[in-house]
């Protein structure tokens, strides 16, 4: 196999010309394979099934996102956001409409903010069940996957009737959301909590214990807090290092700061820790969703925005913890309807990161898991 | 030449060892026939069953629920290109397939469905059928090496180091159990037990020491012949590269292992290999453990009614899935647009309510008992493939080579060594 030119620090051994042959293996996973979550390509040098090193391949999915914004107006680019992490579009929208918020130095009113909070909070649990499910799949259980699925289906219901959208919600609008809530939604999503806690405990029931999944998940692709500090890791994975950060308690925003809830923390930064953290993450969305469904106040749905959308020249920059990690928007604005400059700080890309640092002197088997942990959408990681 | 054919009916050996070219060659036929439909059947139900366990309904759309996607599938892999990589080495990937599908197919020969049903009955059965089924091993390391490529090779180096591993586990507890033919001793805790002892590794002849020692080896000298049987039952998942020690071709590392290449028609064969291979497994565990064609309690429950009884199951049994078949046609949307499918299912059912009531017919009804209680045990072991699919992750490959090698080999060791001071005390 001749080397590649993207390789650069997994440079070839010295070629053995013995009759063994016995060089290390390069081999080239992706971006057509099943486990890496979309077209990451990942090259991996192997000794037998030992990894020695990889290197991560992006940009298969580039669609130059941050370019766009450019050439569109504030409004126009809102939906062009869900479009990077899709199984959290609601989260991206959240993030870049308060962004742009502060920008402008407008603040949604409270019942905006509460049905932002209820939406989010749903999409972060879609978004943990695609990982769960997805994840359990990667290492070889292939029912939790359909559980997931099933369950997850009833929040996209919900998703559906209140904006139309499944996937690429388009939830909120700058100033607010577009849409009243709809007759008897908060009926559907009290419904679906109670249909969804007993949904948790059979996941759980599904592996927690599972002696196999056990085996393969702790104590694979250890980081420690230090490290992931260090590295810009964020979510779930720096949590399940010990490290107790979460933007939603913070740096509150949105409706936050009024509901009761805890950060779930792990010790030991492994796959299972990372599990059992994003395991309880969605028990204590369920909490947030409960509190939040109930206390919808009255008033107004959008604040009162121009029609045609110019901040005030200036730069912001502003984060959520989007439920892979915190989702930061950087703008410049040179006081146009258009932005100068928009930066995206996507949690997938900086976590990707810490995958050579994980998996060194693991097996291949591990390189799967890992990347499975660490949750990664490629819309977002090549945007 | 009639005579020739005829008089074997009514000799109670195995054609193999009556001399008879024709019964043997008729069993050949029918056992490949059988071991055909069987795998056809497997492939429905484990795609229905796994289905219903990942609450969606699996295949509906090609023939009422489904019945008849393994025909088309098979048509499918029949008209698909036959791609050989250009870099592949031709001859050994033209053979690899071949030699699973083979040796997978070989085994049958002396699997024993009943005392008679079988093509033949070596004296060295048990060896010959452990032999032949490890070399599909080779068939596996010769399609990844040929296939000249990055994911085969490694599954193909997965799979002979799985194959090392467990092949003296599965061996160690095989011989646990060949040695309960020859001890008759009662032992210290053994359940039955009566009975001359008789050493023999014909597969015949396992089933009819378990029968004279009125005692299902798996029983035998409890726990012993559970230990023995658990750990066959372990190594055998792994022998078959099955989930959870799919590692071989672990569909999320290794995208297809080592059939990565192949596609069409040699991929086909492999598939049937692999189901072929997981029957003949079981029918070794059967064979070995559980008795082989014998009904169960022929001890407790002896006497000439209770022999009636039981052989009404194998009509019974199908007649129940006739029952099935015509509910669901009952069932069926009563739109002309599924008409041609209930007529289907309505003859499905017709079909198999005519099996059951040919069964019924005393002549047959005795004849075939064996052959319907070693598939039932059969079908069990089938069924519990098709289970620890939808439930277990899978193993990662040092994981695989500890249970091996540290749990399973002391194990089979000390349960060999214990069998044999049991059994002289």
């Amino acid at each position: 196999m001749k080397p590649d030119s993207y390789i650069s620090h997994l440079e070839l051994g010295e070629k053995d010309e013995t009759f063994l042959d016995s060089n290390e293996l390069i081999i080239n996973m992706g971006p057509q394979h099943p486990a890496t979550h979309g077209v990451l390509r990942v090259i991996l040098k192997l000794d037998g099934e030992k990894v020695l090193g990889t290197e991560c391949v992006i940009g298969y999915l580039h669609r130059g996102v941050e370019k766009i914004a450019e050439n569109r107006t504030y409004t126009m680019f809102n939906p062009y956001v869900d479009r990077m992490d899709y199984v959290a579009a609601v989260s991206n929208g959240l993030g870049y409409c308060e962004a742009v918020e502060k920008l402008l130095n407008v603040e949604a009113p409270p019942r905006a903010k509460y049905i932002r909070v209820i939406l989010t909070e749903l999409n972060r649990i879609t978004s943990h069940q695609l990982w769960l499910g997805t994840h359990a799949l990667d290492i070889g259980a292939i029912t939790p996957l359909f559980y997931t699925f099933r369950d997850r289906e009833e929040i996209l219901k919900i998703f559906e009737k209140y904006c139309g959208a499944r996937l690429t919600t388009h939830a909120f609008r700058i100033g607010g959301c577009q849409y009243e809530t709809y007759e008897g939604f908060e009926q559907d999503v009290k419904k679906f909590l109670d249909f969804f806690k007993p949904k948790i405990d059979e996941y759980e029931e599904l592996l927690t214990t599972n002696r196999i999944w056990v085996e393969r998940t702790k104590g694979v692709g250890l980081i420690s807090g230090k490290e992931c500090i260090a590295l810009g890791v964020t979510g779930p994975v720096l949590r399940a290092s010990g490290v107790r950060w979460d933007i939603r308690k913070a740096q509150p925003y949105a409706a936050y700061s009024d509901f009761q809830f805890e950060i779930p923390i792990g010790q030991n930064g492994d796959t299972y820790d990372r599990y059992l953290v994003r395991m309880a993450e969605m028990r204590q969305s369920v909490r947030i969703i409960e509190q939040a469904v109930g206390g919808i106040p009255e008033g107004p749905i959008m604040a009162k925005v121009p029609k045609v959308l110019k901040p005030p020249v200036g730069e912001i920059y502003h984060s959520i913890e989007a439920p892979k990690g915190e989702l930061g928007y950087f703008i410049v604005s040179d006081g146009s309807t258009q932005p100068y400059r928009l930066r995206v700080r996507p949690p997938s890309f900086v976590n990707l990161q810490a995958l050579d640092m994980m998996v060194r002197g693991q097996l291949v088997a591990d390189v799967i898991a890992v990347i499975g942990t660490l949750d990664i959408v490629l819309g977002e990681v090549d945007r | 030449m009639l005579d020739y054919i005829t008089s074997y009916l009514r000799s109670n050996t195995t054609p193999g060892q009556a001399g008879n070219i024709f019964w043997a060659f008729v069993y050949i036929v029918l056992i490949f026939l059988g071991l055909s439909i069987a795998v056809i059947a497997m492939n429905w139900l484990e795609r229905k069953i796994l289905a219903h366990m990942q609450v969606r309904l699996g295949p509906m759309r090609v023939g009422p629920h489904g019945l008849l996607q393994p025909i088309a599938d098979a048509l499918k892999l029949l008209l698909k290109e036959d791609i050989m990589p250009a870099e592949a080495d031709k001859a050994v990937f033209w053979a690899a397939p071949l030699m699973v599908v083979i040796t997978a197919f070989t085994v049958f020969i002396v699997v024993p469905f009943g005392p008679t049903h079988a093509v033949t009955d070596m004296n060295i059965g048990i060896l010959f059928m452990l032999g032949v089924s490890s070399l599909g091993v080779l068939g596996i390391v010769m399609a990844g090496w040929a296939s000249n490529s990055h994911y085969p090779l490694i599954g193909a180096l997965r799979s002979s180091a799985q194959m090392v591993s467990y092949e003296i586990a599965m061996g160690l507890a095989v011989v646990a159990a060949v040695l309960m033919t020859s001890l008759s001793g009662i032992g210290v805790y053994g359940i039955g037990g009566s009975g001359d002892g008789t050493g023999t590794l014909s597969m015949i002849g396992i089933v009819q020491a378990q029968q004279a020692q009125h005692v299902w080896f798996i029983f035998k000298f409890f726990p012993l012949g559970l230990i023995a049987f658990f750990i066959f039952a372990v190594a055998m998942v792994a022998e078959t590269n099955r989930a959870p020690f799919d590692l071989p071709e672990a569909e999320s590392e290794l995208t297809a292992g080592f059939h990565t290449e192949y596609s069409g028609f040699r991929w086909s064969l492999f598939f049937l290999a692999e189901y072929s291979a997981m029957i003949a497994v079981s029918s070794i565990a059967v064979t070995l453990w559980l008795g082989g064609w014998m009904r169960p309690f022929p001890t407790w429950l002896s006497g000439e009614t209770w022999d009636l009884i039981f052989s009404l199951f194998p009509a019974a049994t199908f007649l129940l899935l006739a029952l099935i078949a015509f509910l669901g046609t009952i069932r069926m949307p009563k739109h002309p647009y599924f008409r041609i499918q209930t007529l289907g299912l309505g003859g499905f059912a017709v079909l198999l309510g005519l099996i059951g009531l040919v069964l019924l017919i005393p002549d047959v009804r005795n004849r075939v008992q064996d052959i319907y209680w070693f598939s039932i045990k059969v079908a069990g072991f089938m069924y519990l493939y098709i289970w620890y699919r939808g439930t277990f992750p899978r193993y990662r490959f040092d994981q695989l080579m500890k249970m091996g090698w540290k749990v399973l080999l002391p194990m089979g060791i000390g349960v060999l060594i214990l069998t044999a001071l049991v059994g002289v005390l």
